[in-house]
C-alpha cells in the first residue's frame, strides 16, 4: 500500500533561514564597508552632516523596533502555550510597530526631499564631498533596510493569518520562528545603522 | 526511515507521473533530476549564443583592420559573451546541472532540502538571463563595458548597463538560493551511516562551493545595486567629482568575482574526482586531503581578490600580500592534481570517454593554473596585465577546466540521466576536435599576449596577425567539436544503459538508469566500515 510520507524537517528549515540571514548580513555588509571607507576619508564632513538627522526620531524608531522584536518573540511562546488569541494580538502589535517605523521614515525622508537634501538634487551637487556621500549612504542604507522591513512585515502578516487558520499551532510553528528570526535581523541591522548614521555628531 | 515501495517497476522520472503531463509536467516539477536537466537545456541554448559571439569576434580578428563590423559592435560582443558565459554558464555550471541531478542520489536522499525553492532558483535563473539579454535590445544599446562593468565608464556610458546589471543581480539571487539549498541538503539529508567524511567527493566540492555562493554573492549583489544607484541617483560612491573612488568599485567587484571562480572550479574538480576512481577502479588517494583542500580553496580564495588590481594604484604592501596569498591558494589546487594522478597509479585504467575528457581537463587545467602563477607574480603581471595572455589564462582554466569537466561529467552521468548509452568512438572524435581546436584557439594568445597584444581590442598591429589567424582557425575546429559532441549525445537514442555501466561505487549507480521518481526503493544505509570508494 502506498502511503504518503510528508517530509517535514523543522531543524532543516531553521538552518535554511539562518543561512539566508548570513546572506542578508553580507548584503548590508557591502554598504557598511563603503561607509567605513568613506567615513575614514571624510570623517569631519560625516560628523557635521549627521547633524541634519533627527536623533530623537531615530531613538523612537530604535525603541519601536526593539519592542516589536520582543512582541514577536512573545508570540512564539504564546503559540507554544496554545494561546492563539494572544499570539495574534502580539503579532498585530509587531505590525503596528512596523507601521510606526515606516511613518517616521516617511516624515524624515519627506523633510529631506522638501529641503533638497537627496541624491542627485541640484543642491546636493553643490555640497561638500563628504556630505554628499553621507547622504547617499543614509538613503541607500535606510532605504534597503526599509525594503527588508516591509518584507519582514509581509512574512509576519502571513504567519498571523496562518495562526488564525490553525496552520501554525503548538505542534508546528517553524514558520513563525523563521519569520521571527527574520524580523530580529531587520531589528539588528537598524541597531547598527542608528548609531553609525544618527549618533556620530 | 526505511520503507519499501510495493509496486514494481517504478516509473522513471522521465515519464509523466505527476499532476501535470508533458511540458507542463517539466516546467512545474520540483524533482531535482528534472530541474537539473532543465538547467542543462537552458545552459546549452545560452552556451550556443555565447559561443557564436566568440566565433564572431574571432572572425573579425582574422585580419587586422575592420572587416565585418565596427569597434562599438565588437565591444558589445565581448561584453555579452562575458556576461553569458560567466553568469549563465560557468557560475551555475556543474552545480546547477549535476549538483541538482546527482548530488541527492549520491548522498542517498529523495530530493534536496527545499524542492520548491529549487524550482524557484531555476526560474530566477531564466528571469535573470532574460533581463540580461534584454539589455541588447532596449535603451541606449547593448552595454560595451565588458562583463566587469568597471566604474567610471559603466556609470557614464549611455548603453544599457542597468538592464545587464539587474540581470546579473537576479542570477546572483538564483545562485545564493541554490547554495543555501545544497548546504541544508548535505547537513540534513545524508543517508544513515553517511557521516560527512563518508560522503563522496563531488558532494563535498558542492558543499564548499555552496558556502562561497552564499557568502560571496551578496557582495556583488549590493555592488551591482550601487552601480544602478550611481547611474540613476548619482550617489557618488565611484565618482571622483562627488568624492567617490572608482578603485572602490574594483575592490567590491573582485571581492565577489574572485571567490566566484572557485564557485566555477570546485564542482568541476569534484566531478573529475568521481570520474577518475571509477575508470581507474581504485579508491581516491587522499580522500581527506581532497575534502579539506576544497574547503581551503574556498576559504583562502576570499583573500586574493586584489591580484586583479595590481596596476590600479595599490600600495606595495597590499600588492605583495595579495601576491603571497595568491601563491598559497594554488597549493590546495595542486594537491588535488597530485591526488588524481596517484589515484590512477596501479589502477586498472579504462579509457572510456568520461575518462578521456577528465585527462584533457587535467592537462588544460594545469596550463591554466601555472599561467595563473605568472599573473599572480607582481613583476610579470605588470607586463601581461590586460593582454591576451590573461584571456588565454582564464579560458584555459574556465573553458579547459570547467568546460571540459562539464563535458566529462556529461559523458559520465548521461547513461544515468537518460537510460541510454552513446557512441564511444564519436565521443572520442568530438574530444579530438575539442582538444585540438581549444589549444589552437588559446595557446597562440599566450604568445601574442606576451608580445604585447592588448585584450578587448578590436584591432591590432600587423605583428600579431599570425597568432590571431591560428587562433581563429582553432576556434572553428573547436566549434565543430562542440557540434559533433552534441549530435552524438542528443540526435538519436543509443542502446539501453545498465544500472552501472562504468562500475562506479557511489550510490547513484545502485539504482536504475534512469532513476525512478523518488530515487530509492529502499533508503540506503552506509555500514561502519564502508567507504564511498570501496574498490578491490
Amino acid at each position: 500500500m502506498d502511503h504518503i510520507e510528508e517530509h517535514r524537517d523543522d531543524e532543516g528549515a531553521k538552518l535554511g533561514m539562518w543561512v539566508f540571514i548570513f546572506t542578508e548580513i553580507l548584503l548590508f555588509g557591502g554598504l557598511f564597508l563603503v561607509y567605513a571607507v568613506m567615513r575614514a576619508s571624510y570623517s569631519d564632513d560625516f560628523h557635521k552632516a549627521a547633524h541634519h538627522l533627527n536623533a530623537f526620531i531615530g531613538t523612537i524608531n530604535t525603541l519601536v523596533l526593539l519592542l516589536s522584536s520582543m512582541t514577536v518573540a512573545m508570540s512564539i511562546t504564546a503559540v507554544q502555550k496554545k494561546n492563539k488569541k494572544l499570539a495574534i494580538i502580539l503579532i498585530f502589535v509587531t505590525l503596528i510597530c512596523a507601521g510606526i517605523f515606516l511613518l517616521n521614515k516617511y516624515f524624515e525622508w519627506g523633510h529631506k526631499f522638501h529641503i533638497g537634501l537627496y541624491p542627485g538634487s541640484d543642491m546636493m551637487i553643490t555640497l561638500k564631498h563628504g556630505t554628499v556621500l553621507f547622504f547617499s549612504l543614509y538613503f541607500l542604507m535606510t532605504g534597503l533596510h526599509m525594503f527588508h522591513l516591509i518584507v519582514g512585515a509581509v512574512i509576519l502578516t502571513i504567519a498571523m493569518i496562518k495562526i488564525k487558520s490553525g496552520a501554525i499551532n503548538s505542534e508546528k510553528f517553524v514558520l513563525l520562528e523563521n519569520g521571527g528570526l527574520y524580523w530580529h535581523l531587520v531589528d539588528l541591522i537598524w541597531i547598527f545603522l542608528f548609531p553609525l548614521l544618527y549618533l556620530i555628531t | 526511515m526505511t520503507e519499501k515501495r510495493s509496486f514494481d517497476p517504478q516509473p522513471s522520472y522521465l515519464s509523466s507521473t505527476g499532476k501535470h503531463k508533458g511540458l507542463m509536467g517539466w516546467l512545474t516539477s520540483t524533482d531535482h533530476k528534472r530541474i537539473g536537466l532543465m538547467y542543462m537545456y537552458a545552459m546549452m541554448v545560452f552556451f550556443l549564443v555565447g559561443m557564436i559571439l566568440g566565433e564572431l569576434m574571432r572572425l573579425e580578428l582574422f585580419f587586422p583592420g575592420q572587416q565585418y563590423y565596427g569597434p562599438q559592435t565588437y565591444n558589445a560582443f565581448f561584453t555579452l559573451h562575458g556576461i553569458i558565459m560567466i553568469f549563465t554558464i560557468v557560475i551555475p555550471g556543474l552545480a546547477a546541472v549535476f549538483g541538482n541531478f546527482s548530488m541527492p542520489l549520491m548522498i542517498g536522499a529523495r530530493d534536496v532540502a527545499f524542492p520548491r525553492l529549487n524550482l524557484f532558483s531555476f526560474y530566477l535563473y531564466i528571469l535573470g538571463a532574460i533581463i540580461a539579454l534584454s539589455s541588447q535590445f532596449m535603451g541606449g544599446g547593448p552595454p560595451d563595458t565588458g562583463w566587469t562593468f568597471y566604474a567610471p565608464y559603466s556609470i557614464q556610458t549611455h548603453t544599457n548597463v542597468v538592464a545587464a546589471v539587474m540581470g546579473a543581480f537576479v542570477l546572483g539571487f538564483s545562485s545564493i538560493l541554490t547554495g543555501l539549498n545544497f548546504i541544508v541538503t548535505m547537513h540534513r539529508l545524508r543517508a544513515p551511516g553517511m557521516t560527512f567524511f563518508k560522503m563522496p567527493l563531488f558532494p563535498w566540492s558542492l558543499y564548499a562551493t555552496a558556502w562561497i555562493q552564499v557568502l560571496a554573492t551578496p557582495i556583488v549583489g549590493i555592488t551591482l545595486l550601487m552601480v544602478v544607484a550611481e547611474r540613476t541617483l548619482r550617489i557618488g560612491f565611484f565618482d571622483p567629482s562627488l568624492g567617490g573612488d572608482p578603485v572602490l568599485y574594483q575592490h567590491l567587484f573582485w571581492i565577489y568575482s574572485h571567490p566566484a571562480v572557485y564557485i566555477m572550479i570546485l564542482p568541476a574538480m569534484g566531478a573529475i574526482t568521481e570520474i577518475i576512481p571509477t575508470f581507474a577502479q581504485r579508491r581516491v588517494f587522499g580522500y581527506k586531503a581532497i575534502a579539506l583542500s576544497s574547503l581551503a580553496i574556498a576559504g583562502v580564495g576570499y583573500f586574493v581578490w586584489a591580484h586583479h588590481m595590481y596596476t590600479s594604484g595599490l600600495s606595495v604592501t597590499a600588492r605583495w600580500v595579495f601576491s603571497l596569498l595568491t601563491f598559497l591558494v594554488a597549493v590546495p589546487s595542486a594537491i588535488k592534481v597530485f591526488n588524481w594522478v596517484t589515484t590512477m597509479y596501479k589502477g586498472s585504467i579504462s579509457l572510456k570517454p568520461p575518462f578521456v575528457f577528465a585527462l584533457g581537463f587535467i592537462f588544460l587545467f594545469m596550463i591554466g593554473g601555472l599561467t595563473g602563477l605568472v599573473l599572480g607574480s607582481l613583476a610579470t603581471n605588470i607586463h601581461v596585465h590586460d593582454t591576451a595572455f590573461v584571456v588565454a589564462h582564464f579560458h584555459y582554466i574556465v573553458f579547459g577546466g570547467v568546460g571540459f569537466a562539464f563535458f566529462a561529467a556529461l559523458h559520465y552521468w548521461y547513461p544515468k540521466m537518460y537510460g541510454r548509452m552513446y557512441n564511444f568512438k564519436r565521443a572520442n572524435i568530438s574530444f579530438a576536435f575539442l582538444f585540438t581546436g581549444f589549444n589552437l584557439l588559446y595557446f597562440p594568445q599566450f604568445v601574442i599576449g606576451i608580445m604585447g597584444m592588448p585584450r578587448r581590442y578590436f584591432d591590432y598591429l600587423p605583428q600579431f596577425t599570425l597568432g590571431h589567424q591560428l587562433s581563429t582557425i582553432g576556434g572553428a575546429i573547436l566549434g565543430i567539436g562542440v557540434i559533433i559532441m552534441l549530435v552524438n549525445l542528443f540526435s538519436k537514442k543509443g542502446e539501453k544503459a545498465p544500472d552501472n555501466p562504468w562500475g562506479g561505487k557511489t550510490l547513484e549507480w545502485t539504482i536504475a538508469s534512469p532513476p525512478p521518481v523518488e530515487n530509492f526503493d529502499i533508503m540506503p544505509e552506509m555500514k561502519e566500515d564502508q567507504t564511498p570508494y570501496d574498490y578491490e
